[in-house]
């Protein structure tokens, strides 16, 4: 068996190797800006809250979320994604430069770990402990992946486009991480094969060369490092399918369904709900009294947020806050609110968002096996002298 | 085991762009070296640390059998049994 020993000796090869010719996406890796990792190995960084204060997330700040140790660095003159499947008419290959010769696609869009806040969860929850970082906002850009699909041709019968990605587990009885979407979803004009974020490289632990982008979708369909994208006229099964990533049926308000993959009791996590975060003030500051200039972020599933409102007094009224620039419906937006206190002391202050077809957050937790999907209404206490 | 040594020098390769991987120290215990052979292969210890204290006896018994049933850690019944001892002395509620 390996203990930590072994471990550090392997990560002094693996360092070694590192030098020998292989192709890093970029000289800043994610997480960089960031403290501390939330975990080691597999590496999980979290978006710390200050960042959320703009609409963009920058690539060095920006949540990183893998499930399995196994993370090679791809060298790009060898790496190429495998188009194909038996719910596919033929097979094709496509390196870098094949997906930078299709036409381009570029958008704005959430990127939003469905384990998000999972750590504010009461009953705890087990799994990576989030807070609100779980998440991050970027400009993507890539070929569209149902121009990928047109180069082999469906079947009628292809009912999901299954995703694999170069990362695995430290041993082979780990199931790899494979991930499938509905045929329908990956034929969208919005969904990518993206190898840029935000106008630079992906960073390796983002996903270099090139990872998919299902706006509005949680993270766990944006497959990183992708090798192998395969239609199936059959629903993927896998632990990553039939196991994990399910959310009870019903509970939640989402419009989006998987219906290759649900059961009669779960269903597979499918697009964002309604949510915003107040980023300033910071909960437990102090400010001067008078007008408190607040702000925060709002997003969805891809409708579009409609309003984000403020409650000073528990909830009981709610006044409309100003929202920022529009970057599309996928995105963050920013949203701003004067807050006038009327005495100085403790104050809390609540938002909540609205989306275009009308979802809002709750105000109670829908308590979940995995802990997912937590929208409730984001408070902040800030005492005003 | 030739096919987890070489993926233990891959996943190192990994290591070298995020953050250096730091010992976690865990609390001293029967069980701890259990735990650090047996545990710290596939991923590091802080995944214990993050998700301490809350859970019982049940749930620590459950995430060890995930490792072994799920994720087809090579963990023999004696040793997942002082694991999961270990776990709920130490870091369970």
């Amino acid at each position: 068996m390996f203990t930590r020993r072994h471990l550090i000796k392997a990560a002094g090869a693996g360092l070694a190797l590192t030098g020998s010719g292989l192709e890093l996406g970029s000289a800043r890796a994610a997480g960089a800006a960031i403290d501390l990792p939330v975990s080691y190995r597999p590496p999980n960084y979290e978006t710390p809250i200050e960042y959320f204060r703009t609409a963009i997330t920058p690539n060095d700040a920006f949540f990183v979320r893998y499930h399995l140790s196994n993370i090679p660095e791809v060298d790009v003159k060898t790496w190429k994604i495998v188009v194909g499947g038996e719910g596919a008419n033929g097979q094709a290959e496509f390196t870098l430069d094949d997906l930078k010769r299709l036409p381009a696609a570029e958008l704005v869009a959430v990127n939003l770990c469905s384990g998000n806040r999972r750590g504010l969860f009461q009953p705890h929850v087990p799994g990576v402990q989030w807070s609100n970082g779980a998440m991050g906002c970027a400009r993507w850009k890539g070929a569209r992946l149902k121009d990928l699909l047109d180069k082999v041709g469906l079947k009628k019968e292809a009912i999901e486009i299954v995703f694999d990605g170069a990362d695995s587990g430290v041993t082979d009885k780990t199931p790899d991480f494979i991930k499938s979407i509905p045929t329908w979803k990956a034929i969208e004009d919005t969904t990518l094969v993206a190898y840029e974020m935000n106008g630079a490289p992906l960073p390796h632990l983002n996903g270099f060369p090139a990872r998919l982008i299902v706006p509005g979708w949680t993270g766990v369909y944006w497959m990183k490092h992708v090798t192998s994208i395969s239609a199936v006229t059959r629903p993927e099964s896998g632990f990553w399918m039939n196991t994990a990533y399910r959310i009870p049926l019903g509970r939640f308000p989402v419009v989006a369904r998987f219906t290759s993959q649900e059961t009669a009791v779960n269903t597979p996590i499918t697009e964002i709900v309604v949510n915003s975060l107040i980023t300033n003030p910071a909960d437990g500051a102090n400010v001067k009294m008078g007008p408190v200039a607040m702000g925060g972020i709002a997003w969805d599933g891809g409708y579009g947020i409609n309003t984000v409102e403020v409650s000073s007094d528990g909830g009981k009224t709610w006044l409309a806050a100003t929202l920022g620039e529009d970057l599309g419906r996928f995105a963050f937006r920013t949203f701003s609110y004067n807050f006038a206190p009327k005495a100085p002391g403790k104050q809390t202050v609540m938002a909540r968002a609205t989306n275009k077809i009308g979802q809002s957050q709750t105000t109670e937790l829908i308590h979940n096996p995995a802990g997912y999907h937590h929208n409730v209404v984001h408070s902040v206490t800030f005492n005003v002298a | 085991m030739r096919a987890m040594i070489i993926a233990l020098a891959a996943s190192a390769i990994a290591l070298a762009a995020a953050a250096e991987e730091k010992p976690v120290e865990l609390k001293k215990g029967p069980g701890l070296d259990k735990v650090e052979d047996n545990c710290s292969g596939c991923h590091s210890l802080d995944y214990i640390v993050m998700n301490s204290p809350f859970p019982n006896a049940a749930l620590w018994d459950a995430e060890v059998t995930k490792m072994i049933k799920a994720f087809g850690a090579p963990i023999s019944d004696a040793d997942a049994k002082v694991i999961a001892d270990y776990l709920k002395q130490n870091y369970g509620s």
